[in-house]
């Protein structure tokens, strides 16, 4: 069967192959980056090909310059993740005839990353955030012995699963919205990796791993676009991982931040009046006390009552009201009052 | 056709303009709108992750109330969609958590037995209406506007629990919609990103950078006006669209519209029928371009 690929080359005129700066403004970085050369190919493969048969062939048979990084082709090792058609996918995981839109299929690296060459980006992005969480166990107990092993009920470990699985291919990272305008958010891998050693239960160090209050980058910093879980070739779900950290954190006490007091605040507005406040919402998430961040969100909400936009200033209940409030009694949590 | 109409908060809170369109278009689209009024609030994803029993309960509760009445819920808010969509994923195949779920609403009235189906109305246009039925109800062409996409991350993502990959042209309809109306879409890698909204609160610089970075996307790509069938999108698109052009430093001055204000517009309601004239970005200069004032 035949399949045309087009695949993104490097391009050493641009800077596109630089370390991408998100600092100098907004616009995600693929905005600034030069146009991309993209070259086309024809391989002959059988139907079953997958877009890194293609690669590999082209490579071989047609240009020795093309650089590609592999190495398990069986979604082990995590090195072949690059974009294909505008997401991230791993290569030896997609199928040719699946991905093939328009009579063509498109490969590059991702634009959010730096690039090294044609299909090879730079990981240090990934690795910078993964070295951050401190990705390894501070056991509680003493060292075993040489024959032994630190033992854990397996119940303990089944929620960690999940995560386990990862590995650490970086589709996740390279399709995340906040860090595509945030490159000091830890990003969806390494605070899934944070969730898997806050829950374990061996592990010494949970409190320092929960305290995201105050400092940029961390679990509030996760936009819940899903792309993460969308990505994933693994099945991590890297922001369920994260929302589970989110409520470990919230339940440990962590609570000075504005995510937090957002979720109290939308709580209590449900549970009272069964629907969203939204005209007290923004001043509670924020916090009352925070003039400065009061202010910063003044202009809006001036302009939304110019528009005639703003929320009923008495906040109607839903009928039935009382039921929702008995719900809450029961299985409210922390939301009861 | 009846439905149970679950319009959101926000519909019925800062986003009046599509409460009152969604109304208006239901008529010409044959909907017998039966508003869930004692449904409480999803949670919005926010409870879900704080509290999934108790996300799940109330969840269940509407769910149990559209089932109830014997009819499909219709949503027209992607992020209503998404939570409803979940916890019904789980609620539909999970018979103990239906169960649990039963235990705190049984004596409340209501009992949920899994078979409620939840539907935005982008999806029942194509799966219910039909095509046939709309280009009926067109009696303005929209010719020369050109407009750009914007789905909701919730509407999109994750595909399990929304039946996307079961139904992959659900990705597709806004763009068949806006042809289908007279319009051109506008193809812009933002249509299937993230508005920001979930962390205004959290991070509000970012925030407007993200929503805003996608407007002028479009913008450079030759867009009018975006449509959403988000509401919460719409607030940060429409209502802090000033700011959004403060933070980059950009002029950007997009129109907003919201799903079936787009739709109103092809059935030939005024504008001011469809509350266009309660926008923060002003949309006469969408309209303008099918010769319409707000
Ligand atoms: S880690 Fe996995 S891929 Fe690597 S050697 Fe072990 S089994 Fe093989
Ligand atoms: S859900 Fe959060 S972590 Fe995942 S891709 Fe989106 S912003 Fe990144
Ligand atoms: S979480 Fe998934 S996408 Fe992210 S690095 Fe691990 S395996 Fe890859
Ligand atoms: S685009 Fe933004 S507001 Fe709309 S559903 Fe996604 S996160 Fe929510
Ligand atoms: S080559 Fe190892 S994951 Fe694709």
């Amino acid at each position: 069967m035949q399949f045309t690929i087009e695949i993104g080359r490097y391009n050493p005129e641009g800077k596109y192959s630089d370390a991408v700066s998100r600092e100098e403004g907004y616009p995600p970085p693929w905005d600034k980056a030069p146009p991309r050369r993209y070259q086309t190919y024809t391989v002959d493969l059988p139907e079953h090909a997958v877009v890194l048969d293609g690669l590999i062939a082209i490579r071989e048979y047609q240009d020795e310059s093309l650089a590609v990084r592999c190495a398990c082709r069986s979604a082990i090792c995590g090195s072949c993740a690059m974009w294909i058609n505008g997401h991230a996918h791993l290569a030896c995981k997609s199928k040719l005839q699946e991905f093939t839109k328009n009579g063509k299929t498109r490969v590059e690296s991702p634009p959010s990353m730096p690039v090294v060459r044609d299909l090879v980006w730079g990981m240090d992005p990934f690795w910078q955030k993964h070295h951050a969480v401190t990705p390894w166990l501070e056991p509680k107990q003493p060292m075993p012995g040489p024959r032994e092993e630190y033992r854990v009920p397996n119940a303990a470990m089944e929620n960690l699963i999940q995560e386990v699985s990862c590995i650490s291919c970086g589709c996740c990272l390279m399709d995340c919205e906040s860090f595509a305008i945030n490159d000091q958010f830890l990003g969806p891998h390494a605070l899934a990796k944070a969730y898997r050693y806050a829950a374990d239960p061996r592990d010494a160090t949970v409190q320092q791993r929960l305290d995201h209050d105050g400092h940029g980058g961390g679990i509030w910093d996760c936009t819940h676009c899903y792309e993460c879980v969308q990505q994933c070739p693994k099945g991590v779900a890297p922001l369920d991982q994260i929302l589970k950290l989110r409520k470990m954190a919230v339940d440990a006490g962590f609570t000075k931040n504005p995510g937090t007091r957002h979720a109290d605040a939308f709580a209590e507005s449900v549970r009272d009046s069964g629907r969203l406040n939204e005209l007290t919402l923004m001043p509670k998430s924020t916090g009352f006390f925070n003039i400065v961040g009061q202010l910063q969100t003044l202009p809006s909400a001036i302009n939304m009552l110019r528009a005639g936009k703003l929320p009923p200033i008495v906040h109607h209940k839903i009928p039935g009201v009382q039921r929702i409030k008995t719900i809450f009694q029961r299985v409210g949590g922390r939301f009861k009052k | 056709m009846k439905v149970a109409f679950y319009p959101g908060c926000v519909s019925k809170g800062a986003c009046p303009e599509l409460y009152v369109s969604a109304k208006a278009i239901a008529e010409p689209l044959g909907l017998e709108l039966e508003e869930l009024t004692e449904a409480p609030c999803t949670g919005a994803g926010v409870l879900s992750e704080q509290n999934p029993e108790l996300a799940d309960s109330l969840n269940g509760l509407t769910l149990a109330m559209a089932e109830s009445k014997g009819a499909d819920v219709m949503t027209i808010c992607s992020t209503c969609q998404g939570v409803l969509s979940n916890h019904n994923y789980h609620l539909q195949r999970d018979a103990a958590r239906r169960e649990k779920v039963n235990a705190t609403i049984g004596d409340q009235g209501y009992r949920y037995g899994g078979k409620a189906k939840v539907k935005h109305l982008l999806w029942m246009l194509f799966e219910d209406i039909g095509l046939d039925r709309i280009r009926g109800a067109i009696k303005r062409k929209l010719t020369g506007l050109k407009i750009a996409p914007f789905y909701g991350c919730y509407i999109l993502r994750p595909e399990e629990y929304l039946g996307l990959r079961e139904r992959p042209e659900r990705k597709t309809y806004l763009e068949q919609l806006i042809t289908l109306v007279g319009a051109e879409p506008v193809e812009y890698r933002g249509a299937t990103k993230c508005c920001g909204f979930p962390m205004l609160t959290f991070n509000r610089e970012k925030s407007l950078a993200m929503g805003g970075s996608h407007i002028v996307e479009a913008k450079e790509k030759g867009a009018d006006m975006l449509v959403t069938p988000c509401p919460l999108c719409h607030l940060n698109l429409d209502g802090q669209q000033p700011d959004a052009a403060k933070v980059l430093r950009k002029d950007i001055g997009v129109p907003i519209f919201h799903l079936p204000q787009l739709l109103g517009l092809a059935f030939g309601f005024s504008p001011a029928e469809l509350r266009l004239n309660h926008h923060v970005v002003p949309t006469a200069s969408a309209l303008e371009k099918v010769e319409l004032k707000v």
